[in-house]
C-alpha cells in the first residue's frame, strides 16, 4: 500500500482548512486466508476509506475521513488511482494542521456482508504528511 | 331462557360452521381451572421474551440493541428493512469509518451512519461527525438548531452485525397497524386455546 501526497493549508473561518492530494495502490486481501482475495461468498461489499490521523494542541487524537469508495463485489480489488482531491474538506477543530508534521494518512474499509459480522479493517501501510508553517493565500486547489 | 341456553351449549360440539365453530366449542368445554393455566402460559411466554430482550440490552450495553434500518440513507450497504445489531460498550472509542446509531436530543427516532470525523480530547471527551454513505453532504441539517457534533451520550450503539430484509416484518407493522393486531390476536388465540394433549 502506498500514497503520495502533496498538500498547503489555508485558514477559514478561524480554522485550518488543509488540501492533499494523493495516490492510492493498493491490494485488498483477506487477512485471515493469506493472499485470498477479500470478495469472498460473504461479502457484499466494501465500504473503503482515506483517513487523515494526527494530534493537536487542542484535541489529543484526531480522524477525518478525506475520501470514500464503496466496491461492490464483482469490482477489483486492486485500486490504481492517482492524483486524487480529497473528497470532503480537512477542517481541524482549530488551528492545529499548521506546521503539524505528524498528519498520518491510512486506508481503511467496511466490510459490508450479505448476513453477519460488520468488520472494519485497516490497511497494512500508511503515510505521514507533514503540513507547512504558513498558510497559502492564493487559492490555487 | 335458562333452558335454552343450557341446549345451546349442549350442542355447541355439534354445530356446523368449520374449524373456527370447533375452536369456539373447545373454549366453552374448558373448565376455569384450565383457562386459568393457558392465562398463566401465555404470561410466562411473555416474561420469558422480556426477559431476553432486557438480557441483550445489559449484554450489549445499548439502550436499542437490534434496530431496523428505515431509510436508504446507508445504501449500498443496508436497505430499507435490514436488521442491525449494535453494542454500546463504554470503553469502545468511537473512532472515523463506524457505523453509528445515534439519536438528535428531541427526536425519538434513532438514525443510522458512518462517522467521518471525530476530535478527542486527552480526557477522552469526544465529539464527532456523521454522514449516510448515500447522502451527498453530512447530517450537520439534521441535528438539533445550532448543534455541530454529535457526543457519546448521542449514541444508542454502534452496528457490529447484520441481517438482511427481516426488520420488514416491523415496518409492515408499522405501517399496516391493523396488521400488527391481527398478528396479535392470532398468536394470543393459538396461546390461549392450544391445549397440551
Amino acid at each position: 500500500l502506498r500514497k503520495n501526497v502533496e498538500d498547503f493549508t489555508g485558514p477559514r473561518e478561524r480554522s485550518d482548512l488543509g488540501f492533499v492530494t494523493f495516490d492510492i495502490t493498493a491490494d485488498i486481501l483477506n487477512g485471515k486466508n493469506g493472499l485470498q482475495t477479500i470478495f469472498d461468498w460473504n461479502v457484499k461489499q466494501l465500504f473503503l476509506y482515506l483517513s487523515a490521523e494526527y494530534s493537536t494542541k487542542n484535541n489529543a487524537l484526531n480522524q477525518v475521513v478525506l475520501w470514500d469508495k464503496i466496491m461492490l463485489r464483482g469490482d477489483n480489488p486492486r485500486l490504481f488511482l492517482k492524483d486524487m482531491k480529497s473528497k470532503y474538506f480537512f477542517f481541524d477543530d482549530g488551528n492545529g494542521l499548521k506546521g503539524n508534521r505528524n498528519v498520518t494518512l491510512t486506508l481503511s474499509w467496511n466490510v459490508v456482508p450479505n448476513a453477519g459480522i460488520l468488520p472494519l479493517v485497516t490497511g497494512s501501510g500508511h503515510v505521514s504528511v507533514p503540513f507547512p508553517d504558513t498558510y497559502e493565500t492564493t487559492k490555487s486547489y | 331462557r335458562e333452558g335454552a341456553a343450557t341446549s345451546r351449549r349442549r350442542r355447541g360440539a355439534a354445530l356446523r360452521g368449520g374449524p373456527a365453530m370447533d375452536l369456539f366449542g373447545d373454549l366453552r368445554r374448558m373448565n376455569k381451572r384450565q383457562l386459568y393455566y393457558q392465562v398463566l402460559n401465555f404470561a410466562m411466554i411473555v416474561s420469558s421474551a422480556l426477559m431476553i430482550w432486557k438480557g441483550l440490552i445489559v449484554i450489549t450495553g445499548s439502550e436499542s440493541p437490534i434496530v431496523v434500518v428505515l431509510s436508504g440513507s446507508m445504501e449500498p450497504a443496508f436497505h430499507r428493512g435490514d436488521l442491525l445489531f449494535l453494542t454500546n460498550f463504554h470503553d469502545d472509542p468511537i473512532r472515523a469509518g463506524e457505523i453509528v446509531v445515534f439519536k438528535v436530543e428531541g427526536r425519538d427516532i434513532p438514525i443510522v451512519h458512518r462517522v467521518i470525523k471525530i476530535h478527542e480530547k486527552e480526557n477522552g471527551n469526544i465529539k464527532f461527525l456523521t454522514k449516510g454513505d448515500n447522502n451527498e453532504v453530512d447530517d450537520r441539517g439534521l441535528y438539533k438548531e445550532g448543534q455541530n457534533w454529535l457526543e457519546k451520550k448521542d449514541v444508542v450503539g454502534r452496528a457490529r452485525g447484520f441481517l438482511p430484509y427481516v426488520g420488514m416484518v416491523t415496518i409492515i407493522m408499522n405501517d399496516y397497524p391493523k396488521f400488527k393486531y391481527a398478528l396479535l390476536a392470532v398468536m394470543g388465540a393459538y396461546v390461549l386455546l392450544k391445549r397440551e394433549s
